[in-house]
């Protein structure tokens, strides 16, 4: 379990957890979905740098948004939410009565089309890690965890530990696959590809830390620009998952984003021991244990 | 611009954080709407009326910038007594031929300018109608037509022919009231927008105006962007930074391929190609297309050292520099007219670089018709587009109009090469160009079209090198000696480069085109590029990081004309040269050093001081004046009023599109009355406004691209990346029109037009707002126009729907405000496609006159 | 000794959640960027903005095309399109072979390259003498209606201008390009 020297004044050291000594800060992503222009830039980077393949071909109908959901092979998905005149349709009798509160984006009416994109949190306490049997999510020593497709066995225990769904399991090659905020272009000093790309600065990649800072800094930004509705999901250490490495400013209630409320990792109250012993002793008993552990995480 | 250029607007976001407000106006609301601070729903084909409103607003309420106006604009030019605007005659201007619908221009000239040539004169009405075909009004785009110097003129804007005064008139009439009768913007809206942009324009305080195809796929979208032109006159808001008219371009070299143009009335830089009727040898050229007045009064030069360029040696002042070397002009021979030639079988054969006009050109049903009767067709292209397979699986073949084995066309597809796998140079949407370097070889058969069109080049000529028929001399005598180099013997972009720039009597590269001679020492292919190697370095090249350098970043890339990066910057500075404020400072006269200096490279005489004043005698460059921004405009001034160059008047008045739900509310002049039509039975119209039958086309509706997709689809609908983000062609329409038609989100809607059917999954939204005019209630069905029948996704092409009704400058289609029927469920197959327009033909009574009056 | 089980009793990853589970292939993860031969500068070939984009190449193969950090224009920044450039270029949908439809065939057949190049040139000169006018209503054209060209606005500035000057130089007038539509 963690140590006092684990844990700093922003909460659990998730890369000194993991026995990596003199680590790089931790290193993960705020996104500001006030300023995102629902491009996908992010989607379509993440795919072609990491290879992540084509997800089918599927129009949905919700809005723009024909990713739906981060998966084995979406590792960025961008949602798109209208919110234009809540009324019945002919409450928009003068053709443009949403128009009038617009320059005050405050104003409840003002017409919004929310557009945020989504990404593994990177969590502090990280579920899906603690379930996996065979060690192939680990954590880095930039504090984010991984999936190593040489070892992943495509067990998928991980799948229902995330609170999030964020990962899955891939039909095409039956790994697990998520997220990797990078790591290989991160090792090199570089920004993980959706980050680069994005046009509006909506993605923003740096030591958590910062990036902490930075959110609270433009949360009362907007606060004071009269967006109160403006608000960060998953920047608090104290919260059920220790915090997001990768975390969010959203202008509504994280349900509207299809985002958990009040996210809990699923595996908070099992003795971290089980997993250590899972690991250390391989073979099929041990992942017998672990599997049953898997899903009773995944069943809380 | 959110929407169809995310990186780009990265900058709209930044003036937003630092306080601008960003207002959208457009159909929809889009991926820029939810970032803008106002959405204005407007009705598609309305903006002279919305751009007019505001026109007015700052005239009445005197918030235009006097002394910006007074200097830098021809407010005070004084018009003839023939000049008769739309308020006297009913909705049209004086010198209409109604019989021929076309213009003549002779009364819309300045006073004491009467007589003076516009390359048309002394011909009669039947050729000057071929003349104005002809897109001249386009080939002054960069110029300004003739002019007088001197015109007379009042500085206190008080004579009632004076153009300021007329501007008054014109506009009276486009009250708040009319604006929402006219637009669908409610009056509060509308006063809204007047407000912001008023408050945001003077000396401290810019506004800056963005427009794509938005504004200009109209029959009289040119005037569209006047309306813009004379709003920002007005405001002061032309050649200063955070000002300006930007027009958003969709191509990586859309403006390359204007500024060296493969379009049919121009040549490099913007020089008219020949007319029959004007244009006999190189002085009767010259005489009809040069300026008395700034930089386009040295045409000679520019023609010259082109000639000089393109024949070499055989370019003499004894062969008249090869002029006759050069195909005339009678009239119209755009991308439209060229399909009726096609279909007529005159025009046999038809290369298609990187095109795919089967999906991306309006009535593509036409497009692919033409295709189906030539000789050979080219198409190169990086994938099967639908331009290439037409004859296998296009839609005619399955409606059984057409059988592959009865298609004669033989076609040749060719493999292009990518931009990573060539050098050469790119012009940007701010005409700058950038250069990229050749990264691989091409794979496979794969070639440039460098490669392609030299090579060709070289085989014609040596086909033809035996020849002795006069026909074969241009061809004999070209230049066509560029290096070639590697394992696929490709033509050396920059060689070509190099030619564009243009030599001096040694060879030497020049650094300018002031350095042009019209005796033939000189060669340039591209007068505006000249600089572009000056110092025979590439200096589209360049890339000096832009954190290095001044918010300009003038050493990355290079910009025509002489690296200015804002055009008409003379303007940022009064009268005296002197920024208009500390905040606006660009460019400014340094008294102490007798120049011109500031951020960007002045466009202006480096060493003209602004008390200069030219003698009554002066001619070309050194009559422009200290106070003469505007220095390609035959006056050196902003045209509010413009006396030449436009073909459909010299100021933008309101007409209703070609089909519009809607009878002309601000005349009774409906369409624009010099609107091209092609007509031909596969290209019927639909009544419009009160005539019988309109109202089975009761809908409007407009084109658009999504984010995730490019054009006609052949770069993006074909990579899984991208296919998979819009997988599938939708319309979108309001949840009141979806309950009117009994459409049903994510069924299946069949969108029908007087031309053709297509189907497209539906998408409810409230993003698209019905509007309310005069009592009525107009619905406005969105249509992205990215889909065909070949790709990774695949769907019906909007372009299908539209017509051949076209701008008469710019011979554009107007595929941004048609109007249509929808009804739920999916299109007929086979032959019952046909039946259902034939069906809605005869409902609304449709012949081949429909449409086609005045 | 490198099995993973001892890295961690003996090490400070006691939970064997992180330093003492990576696997030798994790350890030695580099971007293919790192690993590249060269880096090309290059321009977006998608819209007018114009964006930079750096090419890198490996073995004779782009192996990723990414935003270029030093260009005033896009400030490194790709938007979808732009960032599909890897697609665009190395795609499955890419064509490599030359292909011929004779007339009234049903199907596409192979060509190499210089007979297609050769027969092109024949029929330009065919249609462009047939299509020949000196005259039109009595003055001269010195022109050809026999053939046409539609450029796509992705060309470079230096592909119009040799498109321009040929056909300009073969009579043809009916050479257009998007920069219309």
């Amino acid at each position: 379990m963690s140590t006092a020297a684990d844990v700093t004044a922003a909460g659990l050291d998730p890369a000194a957890l993991a026995g990596y000594e003199g680590h790089p800060p931790r290193m993960g992503f705020f996104t500001d979905t006030s300023v995102c222009i629902g491009c996908k830039a992010c989607e379509v980077a993440c795919k072609e740098w990491n290879s992540v393949p084509e997800d089918g071909l599927q129009l949905t109908g919700m809005s723009y948004d024909n990713s739906v959901s981060l998966n084995a092979s979406t590792w960025r998905h961008v949602a798109f939410i209208e919110q234009i005149g809540h009324g019945p349709p002919d409450a928009t009798a003068d053709g443009a009565h949403s128009v009038d509160g617009a320059v005050d984006a405050a104003q409840p009416d003002a017409p919004r089309w929310l557009m945020a994109s989504d990404v593994c949190k990177h969590c502090t306490e990280a579920a899906c890690l603690d379930v996996c049997p065979t060690g192939a999510l680990i954590r880095t020593e930039f504090g984010t965890v991984v999936v190593q497709d040489d070892i992943c066995n495509g067990c998928g225990y991980c799948v229902p530990a995330c609170p999030f769904g964020v990962i899955g399991r891939r039909e095409s090659d039956g790994g697990a696959h998520k997220c990797t905020l990078c790591y290989d272009r991160l090792g090199d000093g570089l920004t993980p590809a959706c980050a680069k790309a994005c046009p509006t600065e909506s993605i923003q990649f740096g030591p958590v830390d910062e990036l902490r800072e930075r959110a609270q800094q433009r949360v009362s930004e907007l606060h004071e620009n009269g967006t109160d509705s403006a608000r960060l999901y998953l920047q608090d250490p104290g919260d059920g998952i220790g915090g997001g490495g990768a975390f969010f400013l959203l202008l509504d209630e994280p349900e509207v984003y299809g985002l958990p409320p009040d996210p809990v990792v699923t595996t908070r109250d099992l003795p971290r021991m089980w997993r250590h012993v899972a690991t250390a002793a391989g073979g099929l008993a041990a992942t017998a244990v672990a599997a049953c552990l898997g899903w009773r995480g995944s069943q809380r | 611009m959110a929407e169809a250029h995310p990186v780009g607007f990265q900058w709209v976001m930044e003036a937003k954080a630092r306080g601008a407000t960003l207002i959208h106006v457009d159909p929809r609301f889009s991926r820029t709407s939810a970032m803008a601070d106002l959405h204005v729903p407007i009705r598609a084909g309305s903006d002279i009326a919305f751009l007019g409103g505001l026109v007015r607003y700052v005239l009445e309420n005197e918030r235009y910038f006097r002394e910006y106006v007074l200097n830098y604009t021809n407010a005070p030019v004084i018009l003839t007594e023939e000049f008769a605007d739309t308020e006297d005659l009913n909705g049209v201007f004086s010198g209409l031929d109604r019989e021929r619908r076309a213009y003549d221009f002779k009364t819309w000239r300045y006073q004491g300018e009467e007589g003076w040539a516009d390359g048309a004169d002394g011909i009669g009405p039947e050729e000057l109608l071929q003349v104005r075909q002809a897109a001249r009004g386009e080939v002054h785009g960069s110029g300004g037509a003739a002019a007088h110097p001197v015109p007379d003129t009042d500085p206190t804007l008080q004579h009632p022919r004076c153009v300021f005064q007329v501007l008054k008139r014109h506009f009276a009439r486009y009250t708040p009231e009319m604006v929402a009768q006219v637009t669908g913007v409610p009056e509060h809206v509308f006063r809204q927008v007047a407000e912001l942009i008023t408050q945001n324009s003077g000396p401290d305080k810019t506004t800056a105006f963005v427009y794509s195809v938005g504004w200009t796929q109209h029959t009289v979208g040119v005037q569209y962007i006047r309306t813009a032109a004379i709003l920002q006159s007005l405001l002061g808001n032309m050649g200063r930074p955070g000002g300006g008219i930007m027009a958003l371009r969709g191509h990586a070299s859309i403006q390359g391929s204007t500024d060296i143009p493969t379009l049919f009335d121009l040549l490099p830089g913007y020089l008219p190609m020949p007319h029959v009727h004007s244009n006999d040898d190189l002085d009767t050229y010259v005489a009809a297309e040069k300026t008395d007045k700034g930089f386009k009064a040295n045409t000679r030069e520019y023609l010259v050292s082109l000639l000089k360029a393109w024949w070499g040696e055989a370019a003499t002042a004894d062969s008249d520099f090869c002029y006759d070397y050069l195909p005339r002009l009678t009239g119209s021979h755009g991308t439209y007219d060229t399909v009726l030639e096609q279909i007529n079988g005159n025009c046999r054969g038809y290369f298609l670089f990187g095109q795919n006009p089967a999906v991306g050109s309006a009535n593509a049903r036409m497009q692919r018709l033409g295709m189906a009767n030539l000789d050979w067709l080219v198409v190169r292209d990086m994938v099967l587009i639908e331009s290439a397979t037409f004859w296998q699986n296009g839609p005619e073949i399955e409606t059984g109009e057409l059988r592959t084995e009865d298609i004669r066309t033989e076609v040749f597809f060719l493999p292009a090469a990518a931009h990573t796998e060539k050098n050469g140079s790119f012009t940007n949407t701010q005409r700058m160009l950038q250069w990229h370097h050749q990264a691989v070889e091409p794979a496979g058969d794969a070639r440039s079209d460098l490669w392609f069109t030299y090579h060709l080049g070289s085989r014609i000529q040596a086909k033809l090198a035996a020849s002795s028929d006069e026909m074969d001399e241009p061809v004999q005598q070209l230049t066509w000696d560029y290096p070639v180099a590697g394992p696929l013997d490709e033509p050396d972009a920059e060689a070509v480069l190099t030619e564009i720039n243009g030599r001096d009597r040694r060879g030497r590269p020049l650094s300018s085109y002031t350095q042009l001679k019209s005796d033939g020492s000189t060669t340039c292919g591209c007068w505006i590029y000249c600089g572009a190697r000056a110092g025979g370095v590439n200096q589209t090249a360049r890339r000096k990081p832009g954190r290095e350098q001044s918010w300009v970043a003038p050493e990355w890339g290079w910009a025509w004309p002489a690296n200015r990066r804002i055009l008409y910057n003379r303007a940022s500075a009064d009268p005296d040269g002197r920024p208009w404020s500390d905040r606006k400072a660009l460019v400014w006269w340094d008294a102490d050093k007798g120049k011109w200096t500031g951020h960007d490279v002045p466009d202006f005489i480096a060493d003209r001081p602004p008390s200069y004043r030219p003698p009554d005698d002066a001619r070309g460059v050194d009559a422009i004046s200290g106070i003469d921004p505007f220095v390609m405009q035959s006056d050196g001034k902003a045209w509010l009023f413009a006396p030449a160059g436009l073909v459909d008047g010299p100021l933008p008045a309101h007409y209703e599109p070609q089909e519009s739900p809607l009878s002309n509310p601000l005349y009774a002049q409906q369409h624009n009355p010099v609107r091209q039509i092609l007509e031909h039975p596969e290209d019927r119209f639909e009544p419009s406004g009160s005539q019988p039958g309109s109202e089975v086309f009761p809908y409007v509706t407009t084109t658009y691209r999504l984010t995730e997709h490019h054009t006609a689809g052949g770069m993006s609908r074909f990579l899984p990346y991208l296919a998979e983000l819009q997988p599938a062609m939708f319309c979108e329409v309001s949840p009141e029109l979806a309950a009117e038609r009994g459409l049903e989100h994510m069924g299946w809607a069949t969108i029908v037009t007087a031309r053709a059917a297509i189907e497209a999954r539906v998408m409810v939204t409230r993003r698209m707002t019905p509007l309310s005019l005069d009592g009525r209630r107009i619905h406005q069905i969105g249509l992205p126009w990215h889909w065909g029948p070949n790709g990774y996704t695949t769907g019906d092409a909007a372009n299908e729907l539209a017509h051949m009704s076209l701008d008469p400058n710019v011979h554009i289609q107007e595929v941004k405000a048609m109007t249509c029927d929808i009804r739920p469920g999916r299109r007929p197959r086979g032959p019952e496609l046909r039946d259902l327009v034939r069906q809605y033909q005869q409902r609304a009574g449709i012949t081949g006159q429909t449409g086609t009056e005045l | 000794m490198r099995w993973p089980a001892f890295r961690q009793l003996t090490g400070s990853d006691r939970h064997g959640l992180g330093a003492a589970a990576k696997s030798r292939r994790t350890r030695e993860l580099t971007p293919r960027t790192a690993t590249a031969d060269s880096v090309i500068k290059s321009v977006c070939p998608y819209c007018a903005v114009g964006c930079g984009q750096n090419v890198y190449v490996q073995d004779g193969r782009v192996t990723q095309i990414k935003g270029d950090p030093d260009s005033p224009v896009s400030r490194g920044r790709l938007c979808p399109k732009g960032s599909a450039s890897l697609q665009l270029t190395t795609g499955d949908a890419r064509q490599y072979q030359v292909l011929y439809r004779r007339p009234g065939g049903r199907s596409w057949e192979h060509l190499d390259l210089d007979t297609a190049m050769d027969m092109i040139a024949d029929r330009v000169i065919a249609s462009r003498r047939e299509g020949w006018q000196w005259e039109h209503q009595g003055k001269r054209t010195r022109r050809t209606m026999g053939f046409a060209s539609l450029g796509g606005a992705t060309l470079d500035n230096e592909e119009n201008y040799l498109m321009k000057k040929l056909f300009t130089a073969l009579g043809a007038i009916q050479i257009e390009n998007q920069a219309r539509i």
